[in-house]
Protein backbone atom coordinates (compact mmCIF):
# COMPACT_ATOMS: atom_id res chain seq x y z
CA UNK A 1 0.00 0.00 0.00
CA UNK A 2 1.77 3.29 -1.16
CA UNK A 3 1.53 6.20 0.90
CA UNK A 4 -1.15 8.83 0.64
CA UNK A 5 -0.52 12.27 -0.12
CA UNK A 6 -3.60 14.33 -0.92
CA UNK A 7 -6.85 12.92 0.56
CA UNK A 8 -9.89 14.73 -0.35
CA UNK A 9 -13.48 13.86 0.93
CA UNK A 10 -16.60 15.84 0.10
CA UNK A 11 -14.39 18.63 -0.60
CA UNK A 12 -16.84 21.71 -1.38
CA UNK A 13 -15.90 25.70 -1.77
CA UNK A 14 -17.95 28.39 -2.51
CA UNK A 15 -17.51 31.95 -3.32
CA UNK A 16 -20.46 34.22 -2.00
CA UNK A 17 -22.59 31.40 -2.15
CA UNK A 18 -21.60 30.39 -6.08
CA UNK A 19 -20.05 26.60 -5.66
CA UNK A 20 -16.80 26.74 -7.70
CA UNK A 21 -16.26 22.89 -6.21
CA UNK A 22 -18.75 20.58 -5.34
CA UNK A 23 -18.49 17.15 -3.25
CA UNK A 24 -15.01 16.04 -4.79
CA UNK A 25 -13.30 13.01 -3.30
CA UNK A 26 -10.76 11.51 -4.34
CA UNK A 27 -6.63 10.76 -3.33
CA UNK A 28 -3.33 10.89 -5.15
CA UNK A 29 -1.03 8.15 -3.70
CA UNK A 30 2.95 8.52 -3.90
CA UNK A 31 4.24 8.01 -7.26
CA UNK A 32 0.77 9.02 -8.55
CA UNK A 33 0.49 11.11 -12.28
CA UNK A 34 -3.09 12.89 -11.89
CA UNK A 35 -4.35 14.71 -14.90
CA UNK A 36 -6.71 17.23 -13.93
CA UNK A 37 -8.88 18.59 -17.04
CA UNK A 38 -11.71 20.54 -17.69
CA UNK A 39 -13.31 23.85 -18.70
CA UNK A 40 -12.03 26.82 -17.98
CA UNK A 41 -13.86 28.39 -14.78
CA UNK A 42 -14.48 24.32 -13.70
CA UNK A 43 -12.21 25.05 -10.74
CA UNK A 44 -9.27 23.48 -11.48
CA UNK A 45 -6.89 26.08 -10.29
CA UNK A 46 -9.03 26.45 -7.72
CA UNK A 47 -8.61 23.08 -6.77
CA UNK A 48 -4.82 23.82 -6.77
CA UNK A 49 -5.47 26.65 -4.63
CA UNK A 50 -7.08 25.08 -1.71
CA UNK A 51 -4.56 21.67 -1.95
CA UNK A 52 -1.79 24.70 -1.68
CA UNK A 53 -3.49 26.67 1.20
CA UNK A 54 -4.24 29.73 -0.44
CA UNK A 55 -8.01 29.33 -0.36
CA UNK A 56 -10.41 28.04 2.66
CA UNK A 57 -12.68 25.11 1.61
CA UNK A 58 -16.19 25.65 2.69
CA UNK A 59 -16.94 22.30 3.11
CA UNK A 60 -15.59 18.65 3.83
CA UNK A 61 -12.30 17.41 4.46
CA UNK A 62 -8.63 17.63 2.72
CA UNK A 63 -5.31 16.83 3.97
CA UNK A 64 -1.96 16.91 2.41
CA UNK A 65 1.16 14.71 3.46
CA UNK A 66 -1.42 14.37 6.65
CA UNK A 67 -1.98 17.61 7.40
CA UNK A 68 -3.98 21.14 6.86
CA UNK A 69 -3.26 22.65 3.34
CA UNK A 70 -0.30 25.01 3.69
CA UNK A 71 1.71 23.41 6.51
CA UNK A 72 4.21 21.36 4.32
CA UNK A 73 5.36 24.14 2.26
CA UNK A 74 8.98 23.03 2.19
CA UNK A 75 7.59 19.42 0.49
CA UNK A 76 5.17 21.17 -2.12
CA UNK A 77 6.70 22.72 -5.53
CA UNK A 78 4.52 24.44 -7.27
CA UNK A 79 4.28 25.91 -11.04
CA UNK A 80 2.24 28.70 -11.12
CA UNK A 81 0.66 30.24 -14.81
CA UNK A 82 3.15 31.61 -15.96
CA UNK A 83 1.07 34.99 -16.70
CA UNK A 84 0.61 36.26 -13.43
CA UNK A 85 3.95 38.10 -12.65
CA UNK A 86 5.56 41.15 -14.11
CA UNK A 87 7.71 40.11 -17.41
CA UNK A 88 10.09 43.34 -17.00
CA UNK A 89 10.83 42.57 -13.11
CA UNK A 90 14.35 42.48 -12.74
CA UNK A 91 15.93 38.91 -11.57
CA UNK A 92 17.96 36.43 -13.47
CA UNK A 93 17.12 32.88 -14.06
CA UNK A 94 19.61 31.79 -11.00
CA UNK A 95 17.62 34.29 -8.92
CA UNK A 96 14.41 32.98 -9.93
CA UNK A 97 15.04 29.56 -9.20
CA UNK A 98 17.02 30.25 -5.99
CA UNK A 99 13.72 31.77 -4.79
CA UNK A 100 12.40 27.80 -5.10
CA UNK A 101 14.64 27.04 -1.81
CA UNK A 102 12.53 29.52 0.12
CA UNK A 103 10.31 27.35 1.83
CA UNK A 104 13.60 25.12 3.40
CA UNK A 105 14.78 28.57 4.85
CA UNK A 106 14.04 30.24 7.76
CA UNK A 107 13.72 34.24 8.42
CA UNK A 108 16.73 36.23 7.87
CA UNK A 109 18.74 32.99 6.99
CA UNK A 110 20.21 34.03 3.98
CA UNK A 111 21.05 31.75 0.43
CA UNK A 112 24.33 28.97 1.13
CA UNK A 113 26.05 26.89 -1.18
CA UNK A 114 23.92 24.09 -0.66
CA UNK A 115 21.10 26.06 -1.77
CA UNK A 116 23.33 27.44 -4.74
CA UNK A 117 23.98 24.01 -5.68
CA UNK A 118 20.31 22.96 -5.74
CA UNK A 119 19.84 25.72 -7.85
CA UNK A 120 21.83 24.70 -10.29
CA UNK A 121 20.82 21.29 -10.24
CA UNK A 122 17.22 22.11 -11.21
CA UNK A 123 18.35 24.30 -13.80
CA UNK A 124 20.70 21.38 -14.92
CA UNK A 125 17.67 18.92 -15.43
CA UNK A 126 15.53 21.59 -17.12
CA UNK A 127 18.39 22.20 -19.52
CA UNK A 128 18.79 26.17 -19.16
CA UNK A 129 22.41 26.01 -18.35
CA UNK A 130 23.27 28.83 -20.78
CA UNK A 131 20.76 30.86 -19.62
CA UNK A 132 21.14 31.39 -16.27
CA UNK A 133 22.30 34.64 -15.72
CA UNK A 134 19.52 35.84 -18.49
CA UNK A 135 17.11 38.25 -17.31
CA UNK A 136 13.91 36.62 -17.33
CA UNK A 137 11.99 39.43 -19.56
CA UNK A 138 14.61 38.34 -22.13
CA UNK A 139 13.47 34.40 -22.36
CA UNK A 140 11.04 32.62 -24.83
CA UNK A 141 7.57 31.39 -23.02
CA UNK A 142 8.43 27.73 -22.81
CA UNK A 143 12.13 28.76 -21.16
CA UNK A 144 10.06 30.90 -19.02
CA UNK A 145 8.32 27.80 -18.03
CA UNK A 146 11.12 25.55 -17.61
CA UNK A 147 12.93 28.09 -15.23
CA UNK A 148 9.25 28.02 -13.22
CA UNK A 149 9.49 24.02 -13.12
CA UNK A 150 13.35 24.86 -11.62
CA UNK A 151 12.04 26.64 -9.19
CA UNK A 152 9.79 24.28 -8.34
CA UNK A 153 12.45 20.97 -8.14
CA UNK A 154 15.21 23.59 -6.40
CA UNK A 155 13.34 22.87 -3.14
CA UNK A 156 13.37 19.40 -3.54
CA UNK A 157 9.74 18.70 -3.31
CA UNK A 158 8.11 15.62 -2.89
CA UNK A 159 4.79 16.91 -4.47
CA UNK A 160 4.98 18.62 -7.77
CA UNK A 161 1.36 20.90 -8.49
CA UNK A 162 1.42 22.50 -12.03
CA UNK A 163 -1.12 24.73 -12.98
CA UNK A 164 -1.62 24.85 -17.15
CA UNK A 165 2.73 24.55 -18.09
CA UNK A 166 1.60 24.59 -21.82
CA UNK A 167 -0.54 27.34 -22.05
CA UNK A 168 -0.08 30.02 -24.69
CA UNK A 169 3.10 27.70 -25.05
CA UNK A 170 3.68 26.65 -29.06
CA UNK A 171 2.91 22.72 -30.14
CA UNK A 172 6.90 22.03 -30.24
CA UNK A 173 7.88 23.61 -27.07
CA UNK A 174 4.82 21.63 -25.70
CA UNK A 175 6.42 18.30 -26.53
CA UNK A 176 9.39 19.52 -24.23
CA UNK A 177 7.95 20.37 -21.63
CA UNK A 178 5.84 17.56 -21.31
CA UNK A 179 9.27 15.12 -21.82
CA UNK A 180 10.72 16.96 -18.83
CA UNK A 181 7.45 16.24 -16.78
CA UNK A 182 7.77 13.01 -17.75
CA UNK A 183 11.11 12.59 -16.29
CA UNK A 184 10.23 14.03 -13.34
CA UNK A 185 7.23 11.65 -12.76
CA UNK A 186 9.75 8.82 -11.62
CA UNK A 187 10.68 10.45 -8.84
CA UNK A 188 7.78 12.58 -8.23
CA UNK A 189 4.07 12.79 -7.51
CA UNK A 190 2.60 14.86 -9.53
CA UNK A 191 -0.90 16.60 -9.99
CA UNK A 192 -1.42 18.70 -13.41
CA UNK A 193 -3.81 20.88 -14.51
CA UNK A 194 -4.24 21.48 -18.26
CA UNK A 195 -6.86 21.69 -20.84
CA UNK A 196 -3.99 19.47 -23.16
CA UNK A 197 -6.42 16.69 -22.98
CA UNK A 198 -4.90 15.21 -26.23
CA UNK A 199 -1.35 15.69 -24.73
CA UNK A 200 -1.73 14.39 -21.01
CA UNK A 201 -3.31 10.58 -21.78
CA UNK A 202 -0.01 9.27 -22.72
CA UNK A 203 1.70 10.25 -19.43
CA UNK A 204 -0.79 10.42 -16.39
CA UNK A 205 -1.51 7.22 -14.20
CA UNK A 206 -4.84 8.95 -13.44
CA UNK A 207 -7.11 11.18 -14.51
CA UNK A 208 -9.63 13.69 -13.73
CA UNK A 209 -12.37 15.83 -15.31
CA UNK A 210 -13.36 18.54 -13.37
CA UNK A 211 -16.09 20.91 -13.90
CA UNK A 212 -17.50 21.50 -10.51
CA UNK A 213 -17.74 18.38 -9.90
CA UNK A 214 -15.10 15.70 -10.37
CA UNK A 215 -15.33 12.86 -12.43
CA UNK A 216 -12.05 9.85 -12.21
CA UNK A 217 -11.40 8.00 -15.14
CA UNK A 218 -8.22 5.68 -16.93
CA UNK A 219 -6.27 7.40 -18.94
CA UNK A 220 -6.37 6.25 -22.23
CA UNK A 221 -2.58 6.05 -23.50
CA UNK A 222 -3.54 4.53 -26.92
CA UNK A 223 -5.80 7.05 -28.48
CA UNK A 224 -3.49 9.57 -26.60
CA UNK A 225 -0.73 8.61 -28.15
CA UNK A 226 -2.54 8.25 -31.36
CA UNK A 227 -3.72 11.90 -31.15
CA UNK A 228 -0.15 13.20 -30.33
CA UNK A 229 1.36 11.55 -33.12
CA UNK A 230 -0.69 12.88 -35.57
CA UNK A 231 0.61 16.31 -35.51
CA UNK A 232 4.16 16.01 -34.95
CA UNK A 233 6.20 15.79 -38.51
CA UNK A 234 8.92 12.81 -38.75
CA UNK A 235 11.56 15.20 -39.12
CA UNK A 236 10.75 16.32 -35.46
CA UNK A 237 13.63 17.23 -32.71
CA UNK A 238 12.16 14.57 -30.59
CA UNK A 239 11.92 11.14 -32.72
CA UNK A 240 11.76 9.11 -29.91
CA UNK A 241 8.25 10.24 -29.05
CA UNK B 1 31.97 78.25 -8.04
CA UNK B 2 32.08 75.57 -5.63
CA UNK B 3 34.33 76.22 -3.48
CA UNK B 4 31.76 79.52 -2.74
CA UNK B 5 28.91 77.01 -2.30
CA UNK B 6 31.03 74.69 0.22
CA UNK B 7 31.76 77.70 2.45
CA UNK B 8 28.25 78.09 3.15
CA UNK B 9 27.42 75.48 6.23
CA UNK B 10 23.72 75.73 4.61
CA UNK B 11 24.81 74.01 1.64
CA UNK B 12 26.96 71.74 2.78
CA UNK B 13 24.13 70.61 5.20
CA UNK B 14 21.80 70.40 1.87
CA UNK B 15 23.99 68.80 -0.32
CA UNK B 16 24.74 65.87 2.71
CA UNK B 17 20.66 65.60 3.05
CA UNK B 18 20.52 65.36 -0.60
CA UNK B 19 22.90 62.37 -0.36
CA UNK B 20 21.79 60.37 2.50
CA UNK B 21 17.83 60.89 1.92
CA UNK B 22 19.19 58.92 -2.19
CA UNK B 23 20.53 56.00 -0.12
CA UNK B 24 16.69 55.49 1.58
CA UNK B 25 15.14 57.07 -1.46
CA UNK B 26 16.97 54.06 -3.97
CA UNK B 27 16.78 51.35 -2.02
CA UNK B 28 12.97 51.46 -0.81
CA UNK B 29 12.20 53.17 -4.49
CA UNK B 30 13.28 50.10 -6.00
CA UNK B 31 10.38 47.92 -4.37
CA UNK B 32 7.61 50.63 -4.79
CA UNK B 33 8.07 50.35 -8.42
CA UNK B 34 8.52 46.61 -9.00
CA UNK B 35 5.54 45.99 -6.79
CA UNK B 36 3.94 48.46 -8.07
CA UNK B 37 2.71 50.04 -5.06
CA UNK B 38 3.18 54.08 -6.31
CA UNK B 39 -0.10 55.23 -5.33
CA UNK B 40 0.22 53.38 -1.95
CA UNK B 41 3.13 55.24 -0.93
CA UNK B 42 1.38 58.64 -2.13
CA UNK B 43 -1.12 57.73 0.47
CA UNK B 44 1.41 57.39 3.10
CA UNK B 45 3.47 60.21 2.31
CA UNK B 46 0.18 62.49 2.36
CA UNK B 47 -1.23 60.78 5.41
CA UNK B 48 1.59 61.76 6.81
CA UNK B 49 1.22 65.65 6.71
CA UNK B 50 -1.18 65.03 9.48
CA UNK B 51 1.54 63.87 11.81
CA UNK B 52 3.71 67.20 10.26
CA UNK B 53 0.76 69.36 11.65
CA UNK B 54 0.72 67.13 15.05
CA UNK B 55 3.73 67.61 16.04
CA UNK B 56 3.48 71.46 15.04
CA UNK B 57 0.45 71.92 17.46
CA UNK B 58 2.46 69.88 20.38
CA UNK B 59 5.90 72.21 19.84
CA UNK B 60 8.04 68.96 18.94
CA UNK B 61 10.10 68.23 15.87
CA UNK B 62 7.61 67.60 12.87
CA UNK B 63 9.66 65.31 11.87
CA UNK B 64 9.57 63.52 15.15
CA UNK B 65 5.79 63.74 14.95
CA UNK B 66 5.24 62.22 11.23
CA UNK B 67 7.55 59.26 12.30
CA UNK B 68 4.78 57.16 14.50
CA UNK B 69 1.87 59.26 12.52
CA UNK B 70 3.50 58.02 9.08
CA UNK B 71 3.92 54.61 10.14
CA UNK B 72 0.02 54.42 11.83
CA UNK B 73 -0.63 55.59 8.39
CA UNK B 74 1.31 52.77 6.53
CA UNK B 75 -0.32 50.15 8.56
CA UNK B 76 -3.62 51.42 8.37
CA UNK B 77 -3.24 51.72 4.32
CA UNK B 78 -1.80 48.61 4.46
CA UNK B 79 -4.37 46.79 6.10
CA UNK B 80 -7.18 48.55 3.48
CA UNK B 81 -5.62 47.27 0.54
CA UNK B 82 -5.38 44.00 2.15
CA UNK B 83 -8.26 43.22 3.74
CA UNK B 84 -10.65 46.49 3.09
CA UNK B 85 -14.55 45.54 1.17
CA UNK B 86 -14.19 49.02 -0.34
CA UNK B 87 -12.08 49.46 -3.53
CA UNK B 88 -8.29 49.93 -2.58
CA UNK B 89 -8.13 53.25 -4.53
CA UNK B 90 -11.17 55.05 -2.64
CA UNK B 91 -10.01 53.68 0.98
CA UNK B 92 -6.16 54.83 0.28
CA UNK B 93 -7.37 58.48 -1.17
CA UNK B 94 -10.09 59.39 1.47
CA UNK B 95 -6.92 58.56 4.01
CA UNK B 96 -4.50 60.45 1.30
CA UNK B 97 -7.20 63.72 1.96
CA UNK B 98 -8.19 62.85 5.99
CA UNK B 99 -4.59 62.79 7.14
CA UNK B 100 -4.02 66.05 4.79
CA UNK B 101 -6.94 67.76 6.42
CA UNK B 102 -5.76 66.49 10.08
CA UNK B 103 -2.59 68.59 9.40
CA UNK B 104 -4.12 71.48 8.41
CA UNK B 105 -6.69 71.93 10.82
CA UNK B 106 -3.62 71.15 13.21
CA UNK B 107 -1.59 74.12 12.07
CA UNK B 108 -4.89 76.51 12.11
CA UNK B 109 -4.90 75.88 15.88
CA UNK B 110 -1.38 77.05 16.83
CA UNK B 111 -1.70 80.45 17.47
CA UNK B 112 -0.02 82.51 14.92
CA UNK B 113 1.49 82.26 11.71
CA UNK B 114 3.22 79.09 10.64
CA UNK B 115 5.81 80.02 8.76
CA UNK B 116 7.16 76.43 7.30
CA UNK B 117 4.43 75.01 6.71
CA UNK B 118 5.08 75.81 2.90
CA UNK B 119 8.73 73.64 3.55
CA UNK B 120 7.19 70.52 4.22
CA UNK B 121 4.77 70.50 1.64
CA UNK B 122 7.35 71.30 -1.20
CA UNK B 123 10.90 70.76 0.76
CA UNK B 124 13.27 73.28 1.69
CA UNK B 125 16.79 71.47 1.50
CA UNK B 126 18.36 74.35 2.55
CA UNK B 127 16.88 75.00 5.71
CA UNK B 128 17.79 71.34 6.90
CA UNK B 129 19.73 71.56 10.83
CA UNK B 130 22.25 69.08 11.84
CA UNK B 131 20.27 67.49 13.68
CA UNK B 132 18.17 66.18 11.04
CA UNK B 133 20.59 64.86 9.58
CA UNK B 134 21.86 62.54 12.34
CA UNK B 135 18.17 61.55 11.88
CA UNK B 136 18.30 61.01 8.19
CA UNK B 137 21.29 58.76 8.75
CA UNK B 138 20.18 56.83 11.22
CA UNK B 139 17.22 55.98 9.27
CA UNK B 140 19.01 54.71 6.69
CA UNK B 141 21.04 52.55 8.89
CA UNK B 142 17.70 51.18 10.05
CA UNK B 143 16.40 50.95 6.18
CA UNK B 144 19.88 49.18 4.95
CA UNK B 145 19.38 46.59 7.88
CA UNK B 146 16.15 45.33 7.55
CA UNK B 147 16.25 45.04 3.50
CA UNK B 148 19.72 43.56 4.65
CA UNK B 149 18.34 40.95 6.40
CA UNK B 150 14.62 40.33 5.01
CA UNK B 151 16.15 40.30 0.95
CA UNK B 152 15.08 37.14 -0.05
CA UNK B 153 11.81 37.66 1.90
CA UNK B 154 10.81 40.91 -0.13
CA UNK B 155 12.26 39.76 -3.17
CA UNK B 156 9.96 37.07 -3.02
CA UNK B 157 7.12 39.07 -2.08
CA UNK B 158 7.74 41.78 -4.63
CA UNK B 159 7.73 39.47 -7.69
CA UNK B 160 5.23 36.93 -6.96
CA UNK B 161 3.29 37.21 -3.33
CA UNK B 162 1.19 33.79 -4.08
CA UNK B 163 4.20 31.83 -4.25
CA UNK B 164 5.85 33.75 -1.38
CA UNK B 165 2.82 32.27 0.66
CA UNK B 166 3.11 29.09 -0.95
CA UNK B 167 6.38 29.18 0.45
CA UNK B 168 5.41 29.36 3.98
CA UNK B 169 6.59 33.01 4.12
CA UNK B 170 4.21 35.39 6.60
CA UNK B 171 3.55 37.62 3.78
CA UNK B 172 1.10 40.33 5.17
CA UNK B 173 3.40 41.11 7.95
CA UNK B 174 6.17 41.77 5.23
CA UNK B 175 4.06 43.65 3.53
CA UNK B 176 3.21 45.80 6.15
CA UNK B 177 7.00 45.68 7.22
CA UNK B 178 7.79 47.47 3.63
CA UNK B 179 5.13 50.04 3.68
CA UNK B 180 6.49 50.84 7.40
CA UNK B 181 9.76 51.10 5.49
CA UNK B 182 8.13 53.22 2.80
CA UNK B 183 6.95 55.66 5.65
CA UNK B 184 10.50 56.12 7.13
CA UNK B 185 11.77 57.07 3.91
CA UNK B 186 9.17 59.73 3.47
CA UNK B 187 9.87 61.31 6.64
CA UNK B 188 13.70 61.28 5.15
CA UNK B 189 12.46 62.69 2.33
CA UNK B 190 10.12 65.37 4.01
CA UNK B 191 13.33 67.92 4.13
CA UNK B 192 14.49 67.63 0.62
CA UNK B 193 11.74 67.39 -1.46
CA UNK B 194 8.25 67.95 0.78
CA UNK B 195 5.59 65.62 0.95
CA UNK B 196 3.70 66.46 -2.34
CA UNK B 197 6.53 65.80 -4.12
CA UNK B 198 8.41 62.51 -2.58
CA UNK B 199 6.11 60.16 -4.50
CA UNK B 200 8.17 61.38 -7.63
CA UNK B 201 11.85 60.89 -6.24
CA UNK B 202 10.68 57.72 -4.82
CA UNK B 203 9.72 56.78 -8.34
CA UNK B 204 11.69 58.34 -10.83
CA UNK B 205 15.77 56.97 -10.32
CA UNK B 206 14.28 53.45 -9.67
CA UNK B 207 11.93 53.35 -12.87
CA UNK B 208 15.16 54.65 -14.48
CA UNK B 209 17.26 52.16 -13.14
CA UNK B 210 15.16 49.21 -13.59
CA UNK B 211 15.43 49.74 -17.49
CA UNK B 212 19.15 48.59 -17.32
CA UNK B 213 19.07 45.99 -14.52
CA UNK B 214 19.34 42.53 -14.28
CA UNK B 215 19.09 42.44 -10.29
CA UNK B 216 17.43 44.02 -7.92
CA UNK B 217 20.29 44.78 -6.10
CA UNK B 218 22.08 46.31 -8.82
CA UNK B 219 18.85 48.46 -9.58
CA UNK B 220 19.04 49.58 -5.94
CA UNK B 221 22.23 50.93 -6.66
CA UNK B 222 21.49 52.34 -9.29
CA UNK B 223 18.52 53.92 -8.09
CA UNK B 224 20.67 55.36 -5.59
CA UNK B 225 22.96 56.72 -7.89
CA UNK B 226 20.40 58.55 -10.01
CA UNK B 227 18.67 59.66 -6.87
CA UNK B 228 21.75 61.26 -5.73
CA UNK B 229 22.61 62.64 -8.83
CA UNK B 230 18.97 64.48 -9.49
CA UNK B 231 19.30 65.51 -6.28
CA UNK B 232 22.59 67.21 -6.47
CA UNK B 233 22.21 68.83 -9.80
CA UNK B 234 18.70 70.24 -8.87
CA UNK B 235 20.31 71.69 -5.90
CA UNK B 236 23.18 73.30 -7.94
CA UNK B 237 20.71 74.71 -10.49
CA UNK B 238 18.29 76.25 -7.32
CA UNK B 239 21.05 77.88 -6.16
CA UNK B 240 22.59 79.13 -9.79
CA UNK B 241 19.26 80.22 -10.70
CA UNK B 242 17.76 81.29 -6.83
CA UNK B 243 14.53 79.12 -7.46
CA UNK B 244 12.37 76.58 -5.00
CA UNK B 245 15.43 73.50 -4.70
CA UNK B 246 12.85 70.72 -3.88
CA UNK B 247 10.93 71.55 -7.32
CA UNK B 248 14.09 71.85 -9.41
CA UNK B 249 15.27 68.35 -7.78
CA UNK B 250 11.55 67.26 -9.11
CA UNK B 251 11.87 69.08 -12.36
CA UNK B 252 15.01 67.67 -13.19
CA UNK B 253 14.48 64.04 -12.42
CA UNK B 254 11.25 64.21 -14.52
CA UNK B 255 13.23 65.47 -17.10
CA UNK B 256 15.32 62.70 -16.86
CA UNK B 257 12.95 60.32 -16.71
CA UNK B 258 11.85 61.81 -20.32
CA UNK B 259 15.22 61.13 -21.60
CA UNK B 260 15.46 58.03 -20.78
CA UNK B 261 11.95 57.17 -22.02
CA UNK B 262 13.07 58.75 -25.28
CA UNK B 263 16.14 56.66 -25.16
CA UNK B 264 14.28 53.24 -25.09
CA UNK B 265 11.90 54.04 -27.65
CA UNK B 266 15.20 55.32 -30.06
CA UNK B 267 16.85 51.90 -28.87
CA UNK B 268 13.64 49.95 -29.93
CA UNK B 269 13.65 51.66 -32.92
CA UNK B 270 17.39 51.24 -34.22
CA UNK B 271 17.10 47.48 -33.12
CA UNK B 272 13.70 47.28 -35.06
CA UNK B 273 15.26 47.96 -38.31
Amino acid sequence: MRTSIIECHQLSVDFDGVKVLDGLTFSVCEGDFLGLIGPNGGGKTTLLRVLLGLEKHSAGSVTVFGGLPGRSPGRIGYVPQRLFFDREFPISVRDLVLMGRLSKKNLFQRYNHLDRAKADEAICTTGLERLTERRIGDLSGGELQRALIARALAGEPELLLLDEPTASIDPQMKTTIYDLIEQLKERLTIVLVTHDISLINRYVTKVATLNVTLELSEPDPVSGRERLRAPVPQNSAFPNL
Amino acid sequence: MLQEIFALEFMRNALLAALLSSIACGIIGTYVVVKKIGFISGGIAHTAFGGIGLGYYLGVNPLLGVIPFSLAAALAIGMLSKKAKVAEDTAIGTLWAVGMAVGVICIGLKPGYAPDLFSYLFGNILTVPSSDLWMIMLLDLLIISVVWLLSKEFLAISFDEEYAAVSGLKTTALYLLMLCLIALTVVVMVRVVGIVMVIALLTIPAAIARMLSRSLLGMMIQSVVFSALFSVCGLWLSFLFDVASGATIILVAGFAFLLAQVWRLVSVFLRAR
